[in-house]
């Protein structure tokens, strides 16, 4: 190797970390001004729990326990929205409730917006419980009761006041069970509602947990799976929508090929300057 | 001293183990009575963890130790939530509502957001084809990486076949034995707890 | 507050901690500081409001007396704030400790133990996927192999784990893929934050 190139690979092993983070922030944002849409793959997980709920007969009743809060939101609110609005489309009936103390706002902007957008009305054709403190315990309470676990609704309506919640009372009255988490509420819905009280589930996760659930689903104990921001924008494609999911995937390529470029030239340098040998 | 927490745990798990297996309502009554009551604890535990931090960050101020000034910040910032928001709530339309919204929630999603950049920056300058293994290693996620995100199906339509076949077959391989070997820990460590052979939860005596 | 300030205070707070992307500064540790503190009091908060006010004060009111259990047992916890009363806590994180090991016994076995086996030996997949079903078997009984330190990984052993960490580094290469995915989209979010919300640079949602 001869001198001149081999400083080239050595300086851009010195690379001023600063550059590659103007790098990623370009990435991101040029993107997001200048959107190409890219066209979207759907996954065959992503497809299977947008099939789970589309054939629920109408009036169908789901239980939905979105668990989020403003740090991941970014993954996990486009998802509830696009889900939300596929069960509003479809007729279901969503009984929503939340395990996270920060939630509730997210939710019920979610649930007004989706619910608006497909001309469906609170109390009539969807129930927002709010939250209860106690993660597990609390799931382990809707395999017997709601009413216990949520004598009210969000607002304070008694839950026994709501006419569409009349003979729905534990997880054996809704045919599905849709959990959106970003932590480990996910397996707990898992072990409860879908194995120990063989509940059809479909579970939307971040991109962070997707790939530790692939065992659930190859044993049937979850019927689809929607991971991330990708997952979210996927779920919009089958549904027509063009939310922030969609929005932001362009952005998510372009970041995603910087990175890639980063390691190989990484590893270039790295292998040219001898510096594998050294190490 | 110890053996009175000791019959606590045993009495706890070995009821909360039957609760499982007796599906009669009186059962599943009384299993919802202790999770309420363990609930109740964890909340005096937050008071404990809160307690220490406050303790931590009023040393500083009171000592002037360096940065000083900032656990003022702290200081304030969590007796102002803390206060308000157990006399006036903190459901939709209260003044710990709004701080949350504006001050919580852009805080802990750039905190998470910072993440992008020095993940890029660490795969720059550590993700490195050492070995066999690494390569292996970095050849996957190169894919996964490519082959999830749309740019990847428009190089090569067969990139999301790929993927999902990595996902469906040596990631769902691995990810279950690792389930599995989870499990058995949780297990045998639980076990270990209520049978009283653990009992590092206690401290030292 | 009006949006719009609530927009410019959370767009401040935004930039505040970026700016650690340039070098650690007072910005930075004042964000930082203001978020622990808050997001330690706003838990406090959720807590009282979620479980000590109605389980233990609303129970209490209506003259169910049994919430005086779980509340001593909240009390003597935070005897661990002093050196002299620590030991009464124990009693407390004997209970809570007693309750969540006698839950995770039966629900790991069911369903990351016998619900993973009961799929694990299901007959292979007609055709060819046969082979992804052999793979499968493969990884899972390697990897296992090699989490088994009982026995030197020598000989087939040391083979058969050999082949487990192959398998391994494929699961983490797909998991580092996808926190990567994670990270770069809580990115993204921000970045629509900023430019959308606050800059008004994008149409809006």
């Amino acid at each position: 190797m001869n001198g001149p190139r081999q400083s080239i690979w050595t300086r851009l092993l010195r690379l001023d970390r600063r550059i590659i983070f103007v790098l990623i922030a370009l990435a991101t944002a040029i993107p997001l001004l200048r959107p190409v849409n890219l066209p979207i793959a759907v996954s065959p997980r992503v497809r299977a729990a947008y099939d789970t709920v589309d054939k629920l007969p109408r009036g169908s009743y789901v239980l939905m326990s979105l668990d989020y809060e403003p740090d991941i939101m970014a993954e996990l609110q486009p998802m509830a929205k696009a889900v939300l609005r596929h069960c509003f489309r479809k007729g279901l009936k969503p009984v929503v409730l939340t395990l996270y103390p920060a939630a509730p706002g997210l939710i019920e902007e979610a649930l007004r917006v989706s619910a608006t957008a497909e001309g469906k009305k609170r109390n009539v054709d969807y129930v927002f419980l709010g939250y209860k403190s106690g993660s597990q315990s609390v799931i382990l309470g809707l395999g017997e009761s709601i009413r216990t676990m949520f004598p009210t609704d969000f607002w304070g309506t008694p839950l026994n006041q709501i006419p569409m919640m009349k003979g729905h009372n534990s997880f054996a009255d809704f045919p599905l069970v849709i959990n959106l988490s970003g932590s480990s509420i996910a397996d707990y819905y898992v072990r409860i509602a879908a194995t120990r009280y063989r509940r059809p589930m479909i579970l939307g996760s971040t991109a962070v947990m997707t790939a530790d659930y692939y065992p659930y689903l190859s044993a049937g104990q979850i019927l689809g799976l929607i991971g991330g921001m990708k997952g979210a924008a996927e779920y919009e494609r089958l549904m027509d929508l063009f939310g922030d999911a969609r929005r932001g995937m362009d952005a998510q390529s372009l970041v995603h090929v910087v990175i890639v470029v980063l390691v190989i030239l990484g590893n270039l340098a790295l292998f040219s300057s001898g510096g594998l040998r050294r190490s | 001293m110890r053996f009175g927490p000791l019959l606590v745990t045993f009495v706890t798990g070995a009821l909360l183990v039957a609760f499982f297996f007796v599906p009669h309502h009186a059962a599943q009554e009384a299993q919802s009575v202790m999770l309420d009551w363990a609930n109740v604890v964890y909340a005096f535990a937050l008071v404990l963890g809160s307690v220490s931090l406050w303790t931590a960050h009023q040393k500083k101020v009171t000592t002037r130790a360096p940065g000083w000034i900032y656990s003022v910040v702290t200081l304030a910032s969590l007796a102002f939530v803390t206060i308000w928001g157990c006399v006036q709530g903190v459901e939709e339309g209260t003044a710990v509502n709004a701080f949350y919204n504006t001050v919580n929630a852009p805080l802990a999603s750039t905190m998470f957001a910072l993440l992008a950049f020095f993940i890029a920056s660490a795969a720059f300058r550590a993700f490195r084809a050492r070995n066999a293994e690494a390569t292996l290693l970095l050849v996957t996620a190169i894919v996964m990486m490519i082959g999830r995100v749309s740019i990847g199906e428009y190089l090569w339509p067969g990139f999301p076949k790929v993927t999902e076949w990595l996902l469906d077959v040596p990631n769902l391989a691995a990810k279950r034995a690792v389930a599995i070997g989870v499990g058995l820990g949780a297990i045998s460590t639980a076990l270990k707890i209520i049978l009283g052979i653990d009992r590092s939860y206690l401290g030292r005596s | 507050m009006n949006p719009v300030t609530q927009n410019w205070i959370a767009a401040f707070l935004t930039l505040c901690v970026f700016s650690f992307l340039y070098r650690d500064n007072p910005f930075y540790r004042f964000a930082e500081h203001l978020f622990v503190g808050a997001a330690a009091g706003y838990l406090l908060a959720v807590q009282y409001q979620n479980v000590i006010k109605p389980n233990v004060i609303g129970e209490m009111n209506q003259g169910n007396m049994l919430p005086l259990v779980p509340l001593a047992l909240g009390i003597i916890l935070l005897g661990r704030l002093w050196p002299r009363t620590s030991g009464i806590a124990r009693w407390s994180l004997a209970f809570y400790v007693g309750i969540y090991s006698g839950i995770a016994i039966p629900s790991y076995l069911q369903a990351q133990i016998f619900a993973q086996l009961a799929d694990q030996v299901k007959p292979f997949a007609p055709g060819w996927g046969a082979v992804n079903s052999a793979l499968i078997l493969i990884g899972f009984i390697t990897v296992l192999s090699y989490f088994f330190f009982s026995a030197a990984h020598r000989g087939l052993h040391g083979l058969s784990a050999r082949i487990g960490i192959w398998f391994l580094m494929v699961a983490f290469g797909a998991s580092f893929g996808y926190t990567v995915m994670a990270r770069v989209s809580l990115l993204i979010a921000r970045m629509q934050f900023l430019l959308r919300d606050w800059l008004h640079l994008l149409p809006p949602a």
